[in-house]
């Protein structure tokens, strides 16, 4: 084998530096305050929901505004059966309904394109929403649940769990030969099946895919809210982050929604914190709209243009 | 047995036949040409063949077995591969990367990753577009975005290659390049149906032509019989046309 066109010190920095990061935060249990925890956490929830709707909205191009529904289901799992059976086993059982939910979901709905995709996912939210709470007040004369107490390091060494393997499936399904086909579909759909792609059976297995990490999630984050209704369960907040958080980090790199992803939570933190909490929804918004108008790649890509930038300058003389 | 079979082809949009009851076949090793003024039908018979669109009511078999009903992916598969008027390419991908799409999903049985690269390499050195391999495929010229499309179709191992308007936007000298290489298509035993507007191009390379008007078929044969009919120098080239008389 020729060794000698290998870059070993990228080969070291590329895996090394996500894999640091990943050590010195799972750590943060025994030498962060419980803030830091608690912070961390929701850096690490809102990463596993961004990454896992840029497997599907990303690559594709549908906006899906389903989250909060696969999120809800989630945690109406963990309410269900969080006293019935040890709690790994309510996680698989929240990601196995999700992607059923999913799966029934994308069969019906991803011929649409579009706005319309948008709206109908969106519509799914509301419509769950609406069943349980309808379920509840006319079926078991309840409204909410309680759930299971958990600790917050168990929450957060459950959801650092998660949050690998939503960040493995998401880059293997990114290099496989599957990706390459969800890729084409996001280019050129009609294109895509006229290349022997089998381009619905695609859509809605990766749709039902990307839904499992988001219930799983959910499952876990419900234990710390310990009281749920519908209302908190499905939150349509939880729809609007993951993509508005992507397109804040760019989404051509799996960095980009990580980026994304804590660089908003924390916004999200400092300004719902400070002095300037009347005004947070405002400055949110200009910063989304000035992302989309001047950085349409998110902020990754600007780094990477900068990065080109410099390093073009450098090289310049050589290249000639 | 004909390779491709349509037996009263007809598709309407809301009340307009855009396609009516229209028979044809093509046989095995032939380049067959499909021309017709604008409107006439023959895009949206590219797209009954393809399974963009489904007949209704008609017939179309392939190695004499009804394949409309289809899904497009799996008529790929079963060896119809076609290009697009408009290109369609994915132009994010590299080049080399569209082609191997075709060959990682396009056979009937796909390759290994290993294979497709090297299916994708030699297509791109057949159609003369090995040097911009890795070049993203949006930055190519019409004339290569066009070639590019045909390596992607070829790349899918086609029986039956179905290319919409090839030539048109070409230049002199891509135009002849772009014979040229369809002439080297149909030496690997591949059938071609084109449709086109570039009469030289037509008159010069198919071996038959079928003439749609208002989506009816109204001549079929070889390019002197089809030069010289009556109703197609009426409906489409012309009275002072020269076509075919070289």
């Amino acid at each position: 084998m020729d060794f000698s066109n290998i870059n070993w010190k990228r080969a070291a920095i590329q895996p090394g530096i996500p894999i640091l990061l990943l050590v010195l935060v799972a750590f943060a249990p025994l030498y962060g305050s419980g803030y830091i925890v608690t912070m961390f956490t929701y850096f690490i929830l809102y990463i596993i929901i961004t990454v896992s709707w840029t497997i599907f909205s990303g690559a594709t191009g549908y906006i899906s505004l389903a989250s909060a529904a696969f999120y809800g289901v989630g945690i109406y799992a963990a309410a269900m059966f969080g006293e019935r059976m040890p709690f790994i086993f309510v996680i698989f059982i929240a990601g196995f309904a999700s992607f059923v939910l999913a799966f029934i979901v994308g069969a019906i709905t991803l011929r649409l394109r579009g706005i319309y995709f948008a709206m109908f996912t969106f519509g799914l939210v509301v419509l769950m929403k609406e069943v349980i709470h309808y379920w509840e007040i006319t079926i078991e004369g309840t409204r909410g649940h309680f759930v299971i107490y958990q600790s917050n390091e168990t929450i957060f060494y459950y959801l650092l769990g998660i949050f690998v393997v939503t960040i493995i499936v998401a880059y293997i399904i990114r290099r496989s030969k599957f990706g390459l086909a969800l890729a084409s579909i996001g280019e050129n759909e009609e294109a895509a099946g006229h290349t022997g792609i089998n381009v619905t059976m695609v859509k809605i297995i990766t749709f039902a895919v990307s839904a499992i990490f988001m219930a799983a999630a959910g499952a876990v984050m419900a234990t710390k809210l310990t009281y749920i209704d519908p209302g908190v369960a499905f939150n349509p907040m939880m729809s609007f982050s993951p993509a508005l958080m992507a397109i804040f980090g760019g989404m051509a790199s799996i960095y980009g929604p990580v980026a994304g992803a804590v660089i908003f939570s924390y916004l999200q933190e400092l300004l719902m914190t400070g002095s300037l909490k009347n005004y947070y929804m405002l400055i949110f918004g200009a910063i989304l709209v000035a992302t989309i108008i001047y950085l349409p790649s998110g902020v990754t890509g600007l780094i990477q243009n900068l990065w080109r930038r410099f390093k073009g300058a450098r090289s310049a003389p050589t290249r000639g | 047995m004909h390779l491709l079979e349509g037996e009263k082809v007809t598709k309407y949009f809301g009340g307009l036949a855009a396609v009516s009851e229209v028979d044809f076949y093509v046989d095995e090793g032939e380049i067959v040409g499909l021309i017709g003024p604008n409107g006439a039908g023959k895009t949206t018979l590219f797209n009954l063949i393809s399974a963009a669109l489904e007949p209704k009511p008609g017939i179309i078999k392939y190695k004499d077995k009804k394949i409309n009903g289809l899904k497009p992916y799996k008529i790929c598969r079963l060896g119809i591969a076609r290009t697009f008027q408009t290109v369609k390419i994915f132009g994010n991908m590299p080049v080399i990367e569209n082609v191997r799409v075709g060959s990682l999903f396009g056979p009937l049985v796909g390759l290994s990753t290993a294979e497709a690269t090297k299916v994708a390499t030699e297509l791109l050195e057949f159609v003369g577009l090995s040097k911009v391999a890795y070049t993203p495929a949006r930055d190519l010229t019409l004339a290569h975005q066009k070639r590019l499309e045909v390596a992607r179709a070829l790349a899918t191992k086609p029986t039956l290659l179905m290319l919409d308007e090839l030539m048109a936007g070409l230049n002199q000298t891509e135009l002849l390049e772009a014979m040229e290489l369809i002439k080297q298509i149909q030496k690997k035993g591949i059938t071609i149906i084109m449709i086109e507007h570039v009469m030289k191009a037509i008159m010069g390379i198919c071996d038959r032509i079928i003439v749609l008007h208002h989506g009816q078929k109204i001549a079929d044969g070889t390019p002197q019989e089809v030069a010289n009919s009556k109703t197609v120098i009426e409906v489409y080239l012309g009275e002072t046309s020269d076509a075919g008389n070289k």
